[in-house]
């Protein structure tokens, strides 16, 4: 077959309609093969927690037949409706404690020298790291009546006799912002970390001092990360265990707490269940409603 | 301007280090501050251990005699043994399969294409939002009317689904820095999709996949909610253990389970470290 | 290895609403080397991914010696690839990337060793299989690529853009070397690249691409000397051009009216476009070495008035840079030998720029790309 310019066929308009659907591509895996591929993790997730939770809340509306007294309960009892606010209370306030003490840190890390960096990000990663019931007992150790804290105290003439400490809010929420503090300070870093080196400079050189270099260029670049780090921070506190149950006492009772209570040595597994649901549908709608400032805390797109 | 006398380019050189180093009034005390909270951050992991030296039966800080009894208490004693070999056994279990459904999943995520994804991605991320009470709770009254508390394979599932966003997290990070056009390169060359992904996508994000396994291990080794709820007389974890111990007989052995914990972290923290300055090694000219 | 020809036929590529190849047919010959030339987003890599099977068509089909690779897999087509930034494995020696295509073909170990050796000394890269990619040069990771994609002795080679990262002078070496590696193993070439003067040197044919359309196919004398369209007049080499009406056109000569006063008259037959009809809006193409200089008024009727803006000497040649009274808003660039008539023309001369009827070129003005 001979071949001439002649045998061009082409034309400046789309001599056919445009499909309706485009045609394929190699470079991505094909539909099945993801799906195949991904089911593994669906499958985990139905059964180590999608089928369990449903049975909780299958008897948490049944015992037996349907009745919503198991929930009615929680709001209209006075001790646990304290339980609600004091669980709420210690999440806010521990959310608030995170950000003062973790926003300097965050920052330190973004804009020291390099030879420190690594330094502080060993203070912060190791905590992290470390197993809660480690940190928990620290804290006990810290904080009992014959504990460090106390012992020091007596030792240079501050106080007589020891304070009670341990099994207060007070150890609640000093437990829980030192625990919960790294969430606070990885999604800060991430966001100052993003923030160019030539902003707070342009800054300076048009005449701003330090304190308007930070109102002004880092504080509100960083707000996306304060606002990860916190909703991150309050979500945790909310549904947390081991802590409270280490370091707060029988008079600090908080949601996971109480579940326990009731579980374990109430054996009221249905009110269990309810209240379980209750931190559950909580905790979804705050993280569902936050899913966006959330995305930005974990660093990640999904690579569409 | 020339400087004549060796006493005047000292004091000139010296002039010029003293500038470099001039810290304002607030830096100082902006680090200083800095200082106190990294000291709150890190001293409780690390005071642990101190007291794991101690000699003494009470607490006492800090100790005055060191001895390694409390060690060999804890070495000889049978039920921390058990409990310490049944939470590696979990760790590494969980570690294998969590590795597994994790990098599956990553790939899925980062080249496949299906539809809602973003929901797939949601899901497998979810794990570490959830409180691990309401887990715990969930699994617990599952398991308890079945007599399935202490059971293997019960911790093996919980621990997998919370380790799995670790692994999915790391291995799509290494998976995005990958260079695609290297598997269209292996595909032309011949290899199918099998092949393609084993010879040449998988020793490039080994690196990613490794460090998912590291913090999957510690993530499940670490574990004390739903440990101390789905534990049974014979399926106990050395962390339900201790805080069992905590709460009932503080003694000692404690301290030197807790130091123990904390060598663990820190060693795998450390291994973390040593592969992590690998992947940041340029692989393309 | 002898080529195999390569038949493209209505192909159509959408992604989402944009059409990146629209109905494009193409048949390539065997054994020569083709190049698809276009500027970026002309579809070229497009057709060229299609062909390596690593995206497919919506329509049309591609057939290889006759058989259709269309739906084929990229791993079942045995056609050698060599992409834009080499893509070498990286956690594997030189060696052992040159011989993973005969590894996936299940070659005995000691027939890949020798392979391999022959291939990197085809390359002149005989001593470095040792080597990771990483500690290669630029040029030198693109000769293993091209020995990784000729190794299983492939009846096509597709290369995307290869030589784009490379400085000038390795591009100028590397060509030549591509070319004669070409010639000798007598291997069909599909050459993507967007640098027309790559195209020209190494090319049998060129086909150049726009926005997903073939403009045309020819040689590079064909495309540099008949350009049927603006695109590809603009496109190839250096053109000058200018705007102006049909004023008359019968028996070979047509009359182009510039302004109210101006005339200029050509030969109707040096472009291929259909029947030119009087008021009809044109574009009048011409490179710049088919220009000629005349004194102020001396021109003739195919001529315009011009003033000098420059004498650039580079060399071997002049290039003068004229403003014109008419025609374009833009100075034109005219290309003379040293020594010849107007090579000591300096800034503010008044000169006549005098159009070669038979090498210049009239395309229809919506044709146009400016």
């Amino acid at each position: 077959m001979t071949v001439d310019d002649k045998t061009i066929v082409g034309g400046t308009a789309p001599s056919i309609a445009l499909p309706l659907v485009s045609g394929g591509s190699r470079r991505t895996h094909s539909t099945l093969f993801s799906l195949v591929l991904v089911s593994p993790l669906l499958l985990l997730i139905f059964f180590g927690f999608v089928y369990p939770v449903g049975e909780m809340l299958v008897s948490s509306l049944f015992s037996p037949g349907f009745t919503l007294d198991n929930y009615a309960r929680i709001f209209t009892k006075p001790l646990y409706l304290k339980v609600l606010y004091r669980t709420l209370e210690i999440a806010l306030l521990t959310t608030l404690g995170a950000f003062v003490l973790g926003y300097p840190v965050a920052f330190a890390m973004a804009r020291a020298k390099s030879k420190l960096v690594p330094w502080i990000a060993a203070c912060v990663l190791i905590p992290l790291w470390t197993s809660v019931l480690v940190r928990s007992y620290a804290w006990i150790l810290l904080l009992q009546r014959k504990g460090i804290v106390n012992n020091f105290l007596i030792d240079i003439g501050l106080i007589d006799k020891p304070l009670k400490i341990l099994y207060t809010e007070h150890a609640v929420l000093l437990a829980m912002v030192h625990v919960l503090l790294p969430f606070m300070i990885l999604p800060v870093y991430g966001s100052l970390r993003s923030i160019s080196v030539e902003l707070p400079r342009a800054a300076k050189n048009l005449g701003a001092g330090p304190v308007t270099v930070f109102k002004s260029v880092y504080l509100p670049l960083s707000l996306p990360g304060i606002f990860a780090g916190s909703i991150l921070v309050f979500i945790l506190a909310l549904g947390f265990f081991v802590t409270p149950a280490l370091v707060g006492g029988p008079t600090t009772l908080m949601m996971a707490t109480l579940i326990s209570q009731q579980t374990t040595e109430l054996l009221d597994w249905e009110f269990a269940a309810a209240l379980s649901t209750l931190l559950l549908v909580v905790t979804l709608v705050i993280a569902f409603a936050f899913r966006h400032v959330l995305s930005f805390s974990k660093g990640f797109s999904d690579g569409n | 301007m020339e400087i004549r006398t060796e006493r005047g380019r000292v004091a000139a050189q010296n002039s010029m280090r003293v500038n470099h180093r001039k810290l304002s009034i607030g830096q100082l005390v902006f680090g200083g501050i800095v200082a106190l909270i990294l000291v709150f951050l890190v001293l409780p992991t690390l005071i642990v251990a101190p007291i794991s030296f101690s000699d003494a039966r009470y607490l006492q800080f800090p100790p005055t005699e060191l001895s390694l009894r409390w060690y060999a208490e804890y070495f000889t004693d049978k039920d921390w043994v058990a409990a310490t070999l049944f939470s590696a056994r979990i760790a590494l279990s969980t570690t294998l399969a969590a590795t597994v459904v994790g990098a599956l999943a990553a790939v899925a995520l980062v080249r496949g294409s299906f539809p809602g994804k973003s929901i797939v991605l949601g899901l497998a991320l979810s794990p570490l939002l959830l409180p691990h009470i309401v887990i715990a709770i969930a699994l617990y009254l599952f398991f308890a009317p079945l007599k399935l508390t202490g059971n293997f394979f019960g911790f093996l599932l919980a621990h997998t689904m919370l380790a799995v966003p670790y692994v999915v997290i790391s291995v799509s990070a290494s998976l995005q820095k990958f260079d695609s056009t290297l598997e269209l390169a292996a595909l032309n060359c011949g290899a199918n999709r099998v092949q393609a992904f084993f010879t040449i996508v998988l020793p490039n994000i080994l690196p990613g996949v490794f460090a998912g396994g590291i913090f999957a291990f510690i993530s499940s080794f670490d574990e004390a909610t739903v440990a101390f709820f789905i534990s049974g007389i014979d399926g106990k974890t050395i962390t339900r253990k201790l805080f069992e111990d905590i709460d009932f007989s503080l003694t000692p052995v404690i301290a030197v389970v807790a130091t123990l914990l904390v060598l663990v972290s820190l060693l795998l923290l450390g291994v973390y470290q040593f592969v992590q300055s690998k992947m940041d090694q340029p692989k393309h000219s | 290895m002898k080529g195999a020809p390569v038949s493209i036929q209505r192909v159509v590529k959408t992604y989402g609403d944009v059409l990146a190849v629209n109905n494009i047919s193409l048949d390539i010959v065997a054994g020569e080397l083709l190049s698809l030339l276009g500027p970026s987003g002309s579809g070229k890599t497009t057709l060229l991914m299609m062909l390596a099977g690593f995206e497919l068509p919506n329509t049309g089909s591609m057939l290889l010696g006759g058989n259709d690779i269309t739906f084929m897999p990229p791993n079942k087509r045995n056609i050698g690839m060599v992409f834009q930034k080499y893509a070498l494995f990286p956690h594997m020696t030189v060696a052992q990337n040159v011989g993973y295509p005969l590894r996936m073909r299940k070659v005995p170990r000691d027939v890949i060793r020798q392979r391999v050796a022959n291939a990197l000394d085809l390359v002149r890269l005989g001593s470095y299989g040792d080597r990771m990619p990483s500690q290669l040069s630029g040029g030198q990771q693109q000769r293993v690529a091209v020995a990784r994609a000729m190794i299983f002795e492939p009846p096509v080679l597709l290369m995307d853009e290869p030589l784009g990262a490379l400085d000038k002078k390795l591009r100028e070496q590397l060509q030549i070397e591509i070319k004669s590696l070409q010639e000798r193993l007598a291997v069909t070439v599909v050459y993507v690249t967007h640098d027309q003067e790559e195209a020209l040197k190494m090319s049998d044919r060129i086909a150049v691409l726009n926005e997903g359309v073939l403009e045309q196919v020819g040689t590079p004398a064909d495309l540099y000397r008949k350009p049927q369209s603006a695109f590809v007049a603009d496109f190839i080499g250096k053109m000058n051009f200018i705007s102006g009406e049909i004023h008359e056109c019968q028996s070979g000569v047509s009359v182009v009216r510039l302004s109210e006063q101006h005339f200029l008259r050509l030969s109707a037959d040096v472009s291929a476009n259909p029947a030119l009809q009087r008021g009809q809006k044109v574009q009048i193409a011409v490179r710049p070495e088919s220009l000629g200089i005349a004194s102020a008024g001396q021109g003739g009727q195919s001529s315009i008035p011009g003033v000098l803006e420059a004498n650039i000497f580079v060399g071997t040649h002049h290039t003068l840079i004229v403003g014109l009274s008419v025609g374009t808003p833009e100075p034109i660039h005219i290309q003379i030998p040293d020594g010849a008539v107007g090579s000591d023309l300096s800034r503010g001369d008044s000169i006549d720029v005098v159009f070669n009827p038979k090498k210049t070129h009239i395309f229809h003005a919506d044709d146009a790309v400016k």
